[in-house]
């Protein structure tokens, strides 16, 4: 039944059933190192089912996933909260690629979403700048515009691993916090030229228009480097939810300081010393110290497939899917452990490879059966590699909530079920 | 003739790309200081931007009861809404191998700070609706509950940026920030 046209690339490439990624490179699937494929019985005839036969729908303004996949969508706790504080999280478990949809790209807001009539919505540039100004939105629409890939990570995504115990958590619940979109807006740098930005200036404090005037300082090397003021999202307007009309993307810059619905740019000598960069985003360190501006997004990854509620069926041939990226570059390399950590080998990566953005990488796996412990390591082309847990305990300790980027378990039982562990 | 104009635009577009970056459109309005005041609401830890007004914390204890204390609990420190965080407390659980309480006393470095967000964020459910006394007051009762100022000390726009808060020197900065 299995034919195996190039023997050698299903051998083993690491410990507990990794087989080499030349399966991917190499475009040829060859299931069964072992010699056990998917069951092999006759499959039922084939039926014509009605769908085939009478017309469908007609056409729709704005287009629907199948109502067969209602169940991927955001999660977030439900009430009593003040409506709007907290978060939604990505189904990373039920998306594959590196684009994130729109409606599924997760939200961290401190006042709901407001709803912004853009024909009222402004942006006014002041502080150290010799010439305020002030954008109307029409205004912003007529700049040259420049699009990129890029994920936005909020700074407490997985911070569920800092607990001392393992929680029966899935991907979304621990690593929920990351999205990437195709980002399509103006320079933050032509503006800024056009103010004119006096010799004493050295940061930008950011605000929205939101209830919460949510406010970040961001240092002017940044905002003169890539930051782009976002008024497209994956080809269409930037969603409410993620800051419509006008939201700023730091590339590579934890999530909180591209501040959405973004009404208010102010140069400033000095940081404001705001609530979200004192009270919260610091992380507090093993002595009483806490690291304060903690700007990028190091190097991480994360295996999304299989993952906690995601079975395995049967003993056989599995894809070890997941994402990778750093807000410092480009993703160099991802190696896959089914051991625990034991053995790797490098997965397959998909391209394209940007910088700062995710990459989708692939292992080709051949489960035997047996308990097996999933990771992946990350490495970026700045030469950072993705931290072991106890690495990243060493030196910061579990009392920081922010930036936990080191690699995380999956365990797989005897039944092929998949639960977070710490390994 | 038709068919050929565009491709004309397009390859005149090509060529002045550059350019047509170095100088974009200058779109933006000039605008007064007065009419942006509205919305410069950014205190900074030096006190930069502080409005006139002054309060105490045995004023700001009617404010926080009426305005505050559902979410955030009595004096602070228990509060009835998730996301609310305890104001007050947890002064030494910064200590290695300690659970940290983060209050605005056991960790926020500077007190212009509580001005700044209370103004801009809270009461929760109709924000930028305290006058810059209430917020003088309210603050200086939350810094009062922390054993941080006296029930009388006046705060105003000179003392605030004076008030040292007990974890002022609790920050480093991160030491792998892109140059
Ligand atoms: C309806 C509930 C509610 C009310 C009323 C309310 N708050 Fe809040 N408060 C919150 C929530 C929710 C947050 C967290 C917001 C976020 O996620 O950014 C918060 C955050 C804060 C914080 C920051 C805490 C920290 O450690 O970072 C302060 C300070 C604060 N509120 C002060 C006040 C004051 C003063 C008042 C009264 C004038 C008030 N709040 C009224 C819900 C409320």
């Amino acid at each position: 039944m299995i034919r195996r046209t190039h023997p050698e690339l299903g051998d083993p490439a690491a410990g507990n059933g990794i087989l080499s990624r030349r399966v991917f490179l190499e475009g040829t699937l060859v299931i069964g190192a072992t010699g056990a494929g998917l069951s092999c019985g006759s499959a039922e005839p084939l039926a014509v089912q009605p769908w085939m036969k009478v017309p469908g729908t007609g056409f729709a303004g704005y287009g629907q996933p199948s109502p067969f996949e209602s169940k991927v969508v955001k999660v977030f706790p439900p009430p009593p909260n003040p409506p709007g504080v907290g978060s939604s999280r990505t189904p990373l478990h039920m998306l594959e690629g590196m684009i994130t949809p729109s409606g599924l790209h997760f939200e961290r807001s401190h006042s709901g979403v407001p709803e912004i009539d853009p024909d009222q919505h402004r942006l006014v540039i002041h502080g150290l700048v010799k010439r305020p100004l002030v954008f109307t939105l029409e205004a912003l629409s007529r700049y040259p515009m420049q699009s990129r890939i890029a994920f936005i990570e909020c700074g407490g995504n997985s911070l569920a691993l800092n607990a001392p115990q393992a929680q029966p958590l899935n991907v979304a619940a621990i690593h929920g916090l990351l999205g990437c979109s195709e980002w399509t807006g103006v320079r933050l740098s032509t503006l800024l030229d056009e103010a004119g930005i006096e010799p004493e200036a050295r940061w930008v404090i950011a605000e929205g228009a939101d209830a919460a005037a949510m406010s970040r300082s961001i240092p002017l090397t940044k905002a003169m480097d890539d930051a782009l003021l976002c008024l497209y999202q994956n080809g269409e307007r930037v969603r409410p939810s993620n800051g419509y009309p006008v939201r700023l993307l730091l590339p590579g810059f934890e999530g909180n300081m591209n501040v959405k619905w973004l009404r208010r740019l102010k140069l400033t000598a000095g940081p404001a010393m705001t609530k979200d960069e004192t009270s919260k985003y610091t992380i507090l360190l093993k002595d009483e110290k806490a690291w304060q501006f903690v700007f990028p997004i190091e190097v991480k990854s994360v295996i999304t497939r299989p993952s906690p509620g995601l079975a395995l069926r049967e003993p056989g041939f599995y894809e070890i899917s997941g994402l990778a990226w750093s807000g410092n570059g480009s993703i160099r390399q991802v190696d896959v452990s089914a051991d625990g950590g034991r053995s790797w080998a490098p997965a397959a990566l998909q391209g394209p490879i940007l910088p700062k953005a995710p990459v989708r990488f692939r292992a080709a796996w051949q489960w035997n059966g047996s308990p097996a412990v999933l990771q992946s390591r990350a490495t970026d082309d700045t030469g950072m590699v993705q931290p072991t847990r106890a690495q990243f305990a060493a030196e910061r300790g579990f009392r920081g909530v922010y930036h936990y980027n080191a690699i995380a378990s999956w365990r797989i039982d005897e039944m092929g079920e998949v639960s977070n562990v710490y390994a | 003739m038709f068919t050929l104009k565009p491709i004309a635009v397009c390859i005149a577009m090509l060529t002045l790309a550059p350019a047509a970056q170095a100088q974009a459109p200058q779109l933006g309005q000039p605008i007064a200081p007065a009419d942006i005041a509205p919305w410069d609401i950014s205190i900074g830890p030096d006190g930069a931007g502080l409005p006139p007004g002054r309060g105490t914390a045995i004023e700001g204890e009617a404010i926080y009861v009426a305005k505050c204390q559902a979410c955030h609990g009595e004096k602070g420190e228990r509060p009835n809404v998730a996301l609310a965080g305890a104001l007050v407390g947890g002064i030494g659980t910064l200590a290695p191998d300690k659970t940290p309480i983060k209050t605005v006393g056991s960790f926020w470095p500077y007190a212009t700070t509580l001005f700044d967000y209370v103004r801009r964020a809270m009461p929760f459910q109709d924000t930028k609706s305290l006058t810059a006394d209430e917020v003088y007051a309210v603050s200086a009762y939350i810094l009062n509950l922390n054993g941080i100022i006296g029930p009388n000390d006046v705060i105003d726009a000179h003392s605030l940026p004076e008030v040292r808060m007990p974890n002022r020197d609790g920050f480093i900065p991160f030491p792998r920030n892109p140059k």
